[in-house]
């Protein structure tokens, strides 16, 4: 009986519950240095000076290094170019030279013994910038004003706004569009509008980054410890930057505290470490804490959307349109503006839209530069959209399930092909039926008990409100993933794979696929991911690819190892292919279960010496095979949220959550789980509580957990999960659809809409985090004369009610 | 010129001696010093407390206490939990639960979850030491997860480490005194 499918306990586990995980700063080298990185206290500013004379005298100093000692001209390069947009203008330089972006930008770094004397010295390092003015506001840096009309700008800054680059502030203005929006909106029976915005928040995971740098004087090669997520394009990367040849660099495959997009790109710290090394020809060590993170790594999320939908007479859409200002920070990092382009792309999700036009601009202020993070453009983008649509709900007088049952796509209306593309690929929604998981989620909350709660919380004069949600997601994003399956001479399964681990139990899945493939034990199936010396074409692990993409070569390099094995079987037992049966590890020939080899046998017999090989035949039982992709899979999902208010202080209490994810099918049931609930934590995180706020000056308020509020036990009620495996993708052999994002997604939306319920708001909640004091100020405006015609909160019956 | 001091402590049973500054934090006595690299530091600043360990039986944030503070006392670390190949019931129930991801977080939580149960007298099974009068209470899970509150974990949602927990407590509850 096979795995693939069941809960088996995860193959990380025993290492990461003793204290064993191999995380970046528990290495260490003997002779190491320890680096420390020099920030910018200003948010922006021409740099008169950076005076080391100080800090190189200090004690246990090996080296200062600014700008002036690099290479001159190094910068971050861009790893998802896209729409051949060329951002070279905006990149950011390893170590800020003549002018600083924002706070906490790198401009030099202290190497020194040990860790305390390098932070010492670094405080020594003398800093004469004078301030500019800071750029803090994406509608100024595009020139919008108070109400812009989204006209095409032509890079130049917003009048009076300081510009943080000769080109200006505005990376990008992208627009997709398909069909006649105008014509759409001039013909609607009715259009619904708003504007919404997401606070700035990001990943933020438990682990800092680190880094361990050891050069190899006899070959001029590099060992690094700490880079994951995209291994070998880090590696190309660096060797390219350093001038040396790719495969001198190794990148060992560690554990990860936590990726969630933002650890594991290339950042300056990536260069500066292996090149100490280098330079000094002694290992580097490097760690940052927690006030440097949230200040150095990507921040993600903050837009604000003009969205309006175009509805005829009954309730469905004829057109969809967004204009969005996307703060983007500094400067253009390696994603580019994928973001930007994601969230326009993946707006329309899963509905059935006749005609879209969606329009982002990219805006460079003095901000932490932005990237990816988890469902990135569709936390954003599921936000506007759904709280666009529970307000048009209650403008036509339609329940707010009833109206995404009138929009969303049927079965026989896919697959989709959008005429949009994005990461350099068309939008074709492949296969699902969205109806039926909405109907299977408002059954399952009803089941549960959510709409029984809600009432009994307002029996007792408590707020309470249900909030709804239904998205797409995208998963499996190629080009490809190569997978290498080796037998050692114990009969241990090797797998070597391109994906990386980051604590989503990666090692556990494909061991599973491999072991299945085989019809091996698990126990003997060792996987690694993301050493780039056993795996140097992996495209490393982000966008929800690796049992996609990953799972797929793996399945495919072990069935080639199988029929390998099979071949040599047949030799060994001198018996025709068609005569072996296969189990429990070992090949027989049928009928005669005494004949049985071992695949340690058959690997031997693959031995370099073996008479069993065929002349000029490669010895080994191993196989390398690569699986591509030309479209992504789409995986979908309902969020239903049950949320407590308190209008007086604005607090708001997740009582219940619902994730309802069709996933295609589930290698490891557990492992599906437990990504929807963290995502949902995160996403309760970002749509209540965290946020990256400045003062005037561009200073950064949150810089340590006191005021970056991470969500605790406290705040996260239990998750219910329902994962559905209705619909196998279609464009792999393993029929699997990505998980990692689909707790994440709707949880704004979600949070949203129960919130907006429970205060019986008309509009929209306009703005997330849902801090208390926003909560408290929407609560009180519904309680003015101008409220308008009060909407009163639903009874959350139309939610589930499935009778109309 | 750094001053340096003599710190004398137990870690898991075996005994140290070495020479520290005076502002070295207990948590990089223990992870660079000693080699004790399970636990782990998330913040510096005492707020997630991946870096709890046992300090003379209470749980103390690793990474607000001075190595000095630590001089002559008992520390336990996750490292210490385990029998050779056999993980400890509270670790199993962890696996089982599915309470754990990237197991950054995971070493803080089993460390302050034991010392939680050692002040109620749930001592592991086979544990040693009599517990406390009025010990063995079973813990509610509005407890278990008030406590869980106290650390942070970015990866799970908390529900698989609530219920590990729990079930721990009511194991050991259930094998009465130790």
């Amino acid at each position: 009986m096979g795995v693939t499918g069941m809960r088996v306990p995860r193959k990380e586990d025993p290492r990461l519950l003793r204290g064993r995980g191999a995380f970046a700063d528990g290495f260490h080298a003997r002779g190491e240095l320890w680096a420390r990185i020099v920030r910018s206290p200003v948010a922006h500013g021409t740099v008169r000076a950076v005076d080391v004379q100080a800090a190189r005298r200090a004690g246990g100093v090996a080296a200062v290094v600014t700008a002036a000692d690099l290479p001159p001209g190094l910068a971050i390069p861009v790893r998802l170019a896209l729409r051949g947009l060329p951002l070279t203008d905006f990149l950011q330089p390893v170590l800020a030279a003549g002018v600083v972006r924002y706070v906490g930008e790198p401009l030099a770094v202290v190497v020194a013994r040990d860790a305390y004397a390098a932070e010492d010295a670094a405080e020594l390092v003398d800093l004469d910038i004078e301030p500019l003015p800071a750029v803090l506001d994406a509608a100024a840096a595009a020139g919008d004003g108070a109400a812009g009309d989204g006209a095409a700008g032509d890079g130049a800054a917003g009048e009076g706004a300081p510009r943080l680059f000769p080109a200006g502030n505005v990376a990008a203005d992208v627009t997709l569009d398909y069909g006649d929006t105008e014509a759409a909106f001039a013909r609607a029976a009715h259009v619904a509008e708003a504007e919404i915005e997401i606070g700035r928040h990001t990943g933020v995971p438990l682990e800092p980054r680190a880094l361990l740098a050891e050069p190899d004087p006899r070959t001029g090669g590099l060992s690094i410890t700490g880079m994951t997520k995209v291994p070998v394009f880090n590696r190309d990367v660096l060797a390219a930057m350093l001038g040396i040849d790719e495969t001198l660099i190794h990148v060992r495959a560690i554990d990860a505290g936590g990726g969630f997009g933002v650890r594991g790109e290339f950042y300056p710290e990536d260069y500066l470490v292996p090149w100490l090394a280098r330079t000094l020809g002694r290992p580097v060590k490097w760690a940052e804490d927690r006030a440097e993170h949230l200040v150095a790594v990507n921040h993600s999320r903050q837009q604000v959307h003009r969205i309006r939908a175009a509805f005829d007479a009954h309730g469905r859409i004829l057109a969809l349109a967004d204009d969005i200002l996307h703060d983007n920070g500094a400067y253009c990092r390696t994603h580019g503006i994928t973001v930007p382009e994601l969230t326009v792309a993946m707006l329309p999700g899963p509905y059935r839209v006749p005609a879209f036009r969606g329009r982002i601009r990219v805006l460079l202020t003095n901000k932490t530069p932005c990237g990816t993070y988890r469902a990135p453009g569709r936390f954003e983008g599921s936000t506007a959209r759904e709280q666009l649509l529970d307000m048009a709900a209650g403008q036509l007088g339609i329940g707010r399930a009833e109206l995404r049952r009138r929009n969303l796509l049927r079965p026989d209306e896919l697959p989709c092909r959008r005429p949009l593309r994005t990461l350099g690929t068309d939008v074709v929604l492949d296969a699902g039926d969205y109806p039926a998981l909405l109907a299977a989620a408002q059954a399952e909350a009803v089941r549960l008990g959510y709409p029984a709660l809600v009432a009994r919380e307002r029996a007792a004069g408590r707020r309470c409100g249900l909030g709804l949600a239904v998205f797409l997601e995208k998963s499996g994003l190629g080009p490809q993933e190569t997978a290498d399956v080796v037998v050692s001479k114990t009969g241990t399964v090797h797998v070597y794979s391109g994906g990386t681990s980051l604590g989503q139990g990666i090692e556990t899945v494909l061991a599973q696929i491999a072991a299945d493939a085989l019809g091996v034990d698990l126990g003997t199936v060792r996987v690694v991911a993301g050493d780039t010396a056993l795996q140097p074409f992996g495209s490393g692990s982000w966008a929800s690819r690796s049992t996609v993409v990953g799972g797929n070569a793996v399945h495919a390099a072990a069935t080639a190892v199988a029929a390998r094995a099979r071949q040599l079987a047949a030799r060994m037992l001198e018996a025709a292919e068609d005569d072996l049966v296969a189990a429990g590890g070992t090949i027989a020939v049928r009928g005669d279960p005494r004949s049985a080899v071992t695949l340690a046998q058959i690997a031997a017999a693959a031995g370099a010496a073996s008479g069993y090989l065929h002349p000029g035949e490669p010895a080994g039982l191993a196989a390398r095979r690569r699986f591509d992709v030309t479209h992504m899979t789409y995986p979908y999902g309902v969020h239903i949220a049950v949320a407590g208010v308190d209008p007086g202080t604005g607090e708001v209490r997740m009582l219940r959550y619902l994730v309802a994810y069709e996933v295609g099918r589930a290698v490891n049931p557990a492992l599906v789980e437990g990504q929807l609930r963290g995502g949902v934590a995160q996403g309760i995180g970002g749509a209540l509580l965290e946020e990256f706020s400045y003062d005037e000056a561009g200073q950064p308020l949150a810089v340590t957990f006191m005021d970056y509020l991470m969500p605790t036990a406290a705040e996260i009620p239990p998750v219910d999960v329902l994962v559905a495996q209705q619909a196998p993708a279609p464009g792999n052999p393993l029929g699997v659809m990505g998980a990692g994002e689909g707790g994440i997604s709707a949880a704004g939306a979600a949070v949203a809409s129960a919130v907006r319920d429970a205060l019986g708001l008309a509009g929209t909640v306009g703005r997330l985090p849902l801090t208390p004091a926003r909560v408290a100020a929407l609560a009180e405006a519904t309680m003015t004369p101008q409220a308008g015609q009060p909407h009163g909160p639903s009874t959350g019956g139309d939610l589930c009610d499935l009778h109309r | 010129m750094t001053d340096r001091h003599q710190v004398r402590l137990r870690v898991n049973g075996t005994e140290h001696e070495l020479l520290v500054e005076a502002r070295r934090t207990l948590a990089d006595m223990l992870r660079h010093d000693l080699g004790y690299t399970g636990t782990n530091v998330g913040c510096e600043h005492g707020i997630c407390g991946a870096c709890t360990v046992r300090l003379d039986g209470a749980p103390v944030r690793s990474c607000l206490v001075f190595g000095v503070q630590a001089d002559g006392a008992d520390v336990r670390t996750v490292e210490g939990l385990a029998d050779g190949d056999e993980l400890s019931d509270l670790q199993q129930a962890f696996r089982d639960h599915h309470a754990l991801q990237c197991g950054f977080c995971t070493p803080g939580f089993l460390m302050l979850a034991e010392a939680y149960f050692a002040e109620r007298g749930l001592v592991p099974p086979a544990g040693p030491g009599r517990p406390p009068p009025g010990a063995g209470e079973e813990p509610s899970e509005a407890e278990i997860r008030e406590l869980v509150a106290s650390n942070l974990c970015r990866c799970t949602g908390y529900q698989g480490i609530v219920a590990a927990m729990l079930a721990t407590a009511r194991a050991r509850r259930a094998a009465g005194p130790g």
